[in-house]
């Protein structure tokens, strides 16, 4: 393998890394607490629940051309990147959130209030420490697809590896596309791994 | 003198379906009134309106001199000791902080709250070096049971509520924690509202009892004016304690 394209890859990896991760940080700040508010208001669960699942069945080719045209959120670039990723991994991180928590036994939950807990003190004592596994696998399942779905941000100036997959499919060069799926696959393979770790020592107390 | 908790033609009924009805009811301070009825005859429902976890659908419930519905919950909750039915320990704490829950919520500090949970493992017959810092799922049912136990009495509550504490024990163990239990409440002054379904337990425990059927209040009645009933629900009560054929 030439220097120049090991040096590639590595840069293309870092870039993909970063838009993972920056596309997760943000689904996880918007998920999170959206996923918890709709535990204590069920009129709205129903709509927002809708609303994520039929966005994550806009095939994502469509959904970052869709975004093209759109000002401030829209545009060539990594922003755009950003916000079709963001869009993709809130349907996992909301539902997990909203599953381990109602998931929490009803029990323990009475138990809580019982004890004189505020709604808060449920939540940050009770809830959320027993759901914790639930949501942490939500965030793994939105970290593995994102990180093939980033693979098309290359489409609209994303970059990341899908650069190595566009190039090979537009010059018909099967080794252009393996130098971008490969490390892609092995990233997918060490979010699962670690955050099922992660997931694991949660789970434990 | 005021009664400690006083139920004043409270109803309450979920799906359609009635409950409670018209229930009146007045536990004295210090005293242990029993609520003795048949599975499902409303002991539960009865309990849980007490610290305000339902709410009457028409009367009110007093507890000292104030209905439950213009007490902060949060503040009532707190000040009465409540054992739930199926124990409904954290399972992501370990048993001393389970027991340490409602002193925590109240500020009390590290050193008094460490005391207070070895003190009380100890009196319902857990080693606090050997339970300490066990989770509840290494424990069996009836030490859950008794770490419920220790768990309400943690904050020193004047009012407790007991939903079948000891309905998990052998007969050993159960005989011991009545008798523990009748100890604790020649020193103190709490009212305890506890209920059960076993009539024996009824008797031993209670200044008074109050029997249960199908959502009403049948009789109230002190152990020895009970054993003397010859009808209706105690005198069922009683035959299936003596093992008699029914009258
Ligand atoms: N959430 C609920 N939904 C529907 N019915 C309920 C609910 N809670 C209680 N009930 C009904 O209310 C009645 C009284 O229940 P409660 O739990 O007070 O009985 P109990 O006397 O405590 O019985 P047990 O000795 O079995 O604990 C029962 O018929 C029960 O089925
Ligand atoms: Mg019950």
């Amino acid at each position: 393998m030439p220097a120049t394209l090991a040096h590639e890859i590595a840069e293309l990896t870092g870039e993909h890394i970063v838009l993972v991760a920056v596309a997760l940080s943000i689904a996880s700040l918007i998920g999170i607490p959206t996923g918890i508010s709709l535990t204590r208001k069920e009129a709205w669960r129903g709509a927002v629940l809708g609303i994520t699942n039929v966005v994550q069945t806009i095939p994502s080719l469509a959904l970052f051309g869709f975004l093209i045209p759109l000002p401030f959120i829209g545009g060539i670039g990594k922003r755009t990147a950003v916000v079709a990723l963001v869009l993709y991994a809130l349907l996992p991180i909301l539902r997990n959130t909203l599953t381990g928590i109602l998931g929490v036994d009803p029990a323990v939950v009475e138990s809580a209030v019982a004890m004189g807990m505020t709604d808060r003190q449920r939540l940050f004592r009770v809830e959320l420490p027993l759901a914790a596994p639930t949501i942490l696998a939500g965030v793994r399942i939105a970290a593995v697809t994102t990180i093939g779905t980033a693979t098309i941000a290359a489409a609209v100036g994303g970059g990341g590896l899908g650069v190595f997959i566009f190039r090979g499919l537009a010059s018909v060069d099967s080794s252009e596309i393996l130098a971008g799926a490969v490390p892609a696959a092995l990233l997918a393979l060490a979010a699962d791994g670690g955050l099922g770790w992660i997931e694991r020592r949660f789970a434990r107390p | 003198m005021e009664p400690a908790i006083a139920f004043r033609d409270v109803s309450y009924g979920i799906r359609g379906k009635e409950v409670l009805r018209h229930f009146d009811l007045e536990v004295a301070a210090g005293e242990t009134l029993v609520l003795l009825g048949r599975s499902g005859s409303g002991k539960t429902t009865a309990l849980k309106m007490v610290n305000a976890l339902l709410t009457p659908i028409s009367g009110d419930v007093y507890v000292e001199g104030k209905p439950t519905r213009e007490w902060d919950p949060i503040l009532l909750r707190r000040r009465i000791g409540y054992v739930i039915q199926e124990a409904g320990l954290f399972p992501h704490y370990t048993v001393a902080r389970n027991v340490a829950v409602v002193p925590q919520l109240l500020g009390w500090e590290r050193d008094r709250i460490d005391a207070r949970v070895d003190d009380l493992l100890s009196r319902v017959g857990l080693p606090p070096e050997e339970f300490r810092s066990r989770y509840p799922r290494e424990l069996s049912g009836g030490q859950r049971q008794r770490v419920g136990v220790a768990r309400a009495l943690a904050a020193e509550p004047s009012l407790l509520l007991m939903d079948e504490p000891f309905g998990a024990l052998d007969p050993v163990t159960r005989r011991d924690l009545q008798l523990e239990f009748l100890a604790l409440r020649s020193t103190w002054t709490k009212t305890s509202l506890f209920v059960t379904h076993d009539v024996r337990e009824a008797l031993a425990l209670a200044t008074r009892i109050a029997l249960l059927h199908g959502g009403r209040l049948e009789i109230v009645a002190t152990p020895r004016e009970f054993l003397a009933e010859k009808s209706g629900e105690a005198r069922i009560f009683l035959a299936a304690l003596e093992d008699l054929p029914e009258a």
